[in-house]
Formats: C-alpha cells, structure tokens, sequence
C-alpha cells in the first residue's frame, strides 16, 4: 500500500514524457518545407491537369541501367491476374507482328539470377519501373545532364 | 374446310368495314406491343437489372471509354451484343432465352462464379462477332471512312496491315470494354486460359519492317 503513490508518480512521469516527445514534433512538422513548397501538414496540392503525350518514336535513356519510358499512351491497359496488355504486343512472341521494342533479356532471371525460358514473373508489372510521359513540367529548376557515355 | 373458310369470309364481309378497321388496329396494337417488350428488353436499364451483369461487366465497362468519355457519345450494352438488323436481332433474341435459364438456375450469380465461366463466355462472343464481321462495332466505326492521317502511329500501322489480311475489328480487339479472361502469356504457372491463336489468329502479315 505505501509503495502506491510512488508507483502512480513515475506513471505520471512516463505519461508526461510521452505527451512532451508528441507535440513539439507536431510543431516542428509546421516549419517543415515539402520540396513543392507547401507545408507538409497542409492537404495536397491541387493535382495537375497533366495530359498523356500522344505516340512518339522510342525516347533515348538519361542515364545507365535507366528503365526505358513508355513512348505511348497506356490509358485503360489491363495488367491484371488475367492478362498483360503490355505483354501483348511486347513479349517475344509478339514483337515482330506488332512491330513493338522486345522485352530485355535481364526480365528472364529469378531472383537468384537464374535463367528462366520466358519473362520472371517477378518483372509482371512493368509499369512500377517503365512509366508514360505527360506534359507536365519539372517541379524544381535543376542542371541534370544526360550521362557522359550515352550523349 | 371450304365450307368453314366460306362462313369465315361471309362472316367477315358480314361485318363490313368496321370489322376491318377494328383488325387492322388490333394489328397495330399487337406489333407495336411487341416491338415495345422488345425494345424494353434491349436497354442498359433492362441488363443490369440482373446482378449478374450489375456486379460483375458493368462494372467493368464503367471504366472504360464506351461508358464515359470527352463527348458523351456512348455505346450501352445492346448497341455491342445485339444486332440492329430484324433477322438477326431475333435470332440473338432467341438464343438469349439460354441467358434466362442461366439466371434462374444462377450459373454466375457470384462473382466466383462469373469468374470460372468468363473463360468460355467470352470465347462465345468473339465467336459471334467473328461471324458477322464484327458488325455491331462497324456499326459506328465504318472502317471505310478511317482518316489515317489523324490516327496514331500504331493504329495507323496495325489497322492497314490488319484489314489487307482480311481481319476484323474483335481479331484484336478484345477486353476493350470488360475484363478478359485469363489469356495465356507463358508467364508463370500454366492454367486454363485463352490459347495464343484465339487471341491472336493467325493469317496476320509480319511487320514490314
């Protein structure tokens, strides 16, 4: 019974120390800058009206290991359990008749590097690394140049 | 017999004109009445009454381009899987009868089960569309008045090559407006899926390159 206050004032201790590590972290969050200039606490910006560019000839690669970008629309593609639109016309079987880039060869390894006869299952989606482009302009100024051995 | 059909006919020159009028008219209610059920059936309001359709492609085809798009010119259900022209519109209409026992013994009243048949429903209708030239498509797009100079490099390509081989809009159209069935892409595990030349069929010219 005698050991009961001391017990409730290191509870009260431990709770004070919680509250105190919560709220200067939330106003610190208020002076924090997002690199598109808004407050991170504020809701998001207004999403841009950005248009799908139409079909292009193949864009050329920035840098090495670059994934290449998707020079076409891709609205309404299905990649699904069922079907892989992009596969439709871009897998090995089908590149010659639609006329489309074939997959690399890298997309027919196993995690462990080893060779599979057709694409990994691990690459299906392939718009996680190959994205299409739309009009939308750079968010920040900046001096990026395309690497040496591919200008 | 040609005392009844005599009596028949006196019967009706009996009755005079009124009684032709009045044949005439009950002609025209009944046709009408008919086209009317008719037509009420051939609605988007009428096919997704079914849950089936509801849940399961019409939910699909929300998202896609022939629901919604920059002019609101839409295409509904019918406009795709029923023909225009009388004879075979009654034609589909009687096969759809097949549809009403479906409903009643509830084929695909769960989405399980809509997905497990999907694979041989959806062969069913490239099958018809194959047959009649793909008709319910040229109905609004007439390939004839294609201006390939406004279509994308792609479609340009692919329309020209396609059609100077003799094949039609669903040959490489599918799954414009639904989900498709599982279509085999050898990525993975095999499984019960739509064959390469069912998908693809075959007669179709390499690229020039």
């Amino acid at each position: 019974m005698r050991k009961t206050p001391t017990r409730n004032l290191v509870l009260a201790l431990i709770a004070a120390v919680g509250f105190g590590a919560v709220v200067p972290s939330a106003a610190m969050a208020q002076g924090v800058k997002s690199i598109r200039g808004a407050d991170v606490a504020e809701q998001e910006l207004q999403v841009g009206n950005f248009r799908q560019l139409p079909d292009q000839a193949p864009i050329d690669r920035e840098y090495v290991q670059q994934p290449p970008l998707i020079p076409h629309k891709v609205e309404g593609y299905e990649v699904s359990i069922n079907f892989n639109k992009c596969m439709d016309c871009h897998a090995w079987s089908r590149y010659k008749d639609s006329g489309a880039t074939k997959v690399s060869l890298t997309h027919f390894k196993d995690r462990d590097g080893g060779e599979l006869s057709n694409i990994s299952p691990r690459r299906y989606f392939c718009m996680q690394c190959h994205v299409s482009q739309t009009d939308a302009k750079p968010l920040v100024g900046n001096r990026f140049q395309r690497a040496e051995g591919l200008r | 017999m040609t005392d009844n059909k005599k009596s028949l006919m006196q019967r009706i020159r009996g009755a005079g004109w009124g009684a032709i009028v009045l044949l005439f008219a009950a002609g025209v209610i009944f046709w009408g009445g008919f086209n009317w059920a008719l037509e009420m059936t051939n609605t988007e309001k009428f096919c997704i009454s079914c849950h089936e359709m509801e849940e399961n492609v019409f939910k699909e085809y929300r998202n896609t381009i022939h629901y919604q798009n920059r002019t609101g010119v839409r295409a509904t259900c019918p406009d795709c899987h029923v023909p225009k022209e009388w004879v075979p519109k009654m034609i589909r209409k009687v096969k759809a009868s097949r549809e009403v026992y479906g409903k009643i013994m509830g084929t695909i009243d769960t989405p399980e089960k809509f997905a497990s048949e999907r694979l041989r429903l959806a062969q069913n209708e490239w099958r018809r569309m194959k047959a009649n030239n793909s008709q319910e498509c040229r109905n609004c797009h007439n390939y004839e008045y294609f201006d390939y100079s406004v279509q994308g490099r792609r479609s340009n390509q692919m329309h020209q090559t396609g059609f100077a081989a003799g094949q039609t809009c669903i040959d490489c159209h599918k799954g414009i407006a639904h989900s498709l069935p599982p279509v085999d892409q050898n990525i993975g595990v095999g499984r019960d899926s739509v064959a390469p030349d069912v998908m693809h069929p075959p007669g179709h010219p390499a690229q020039p390159e």
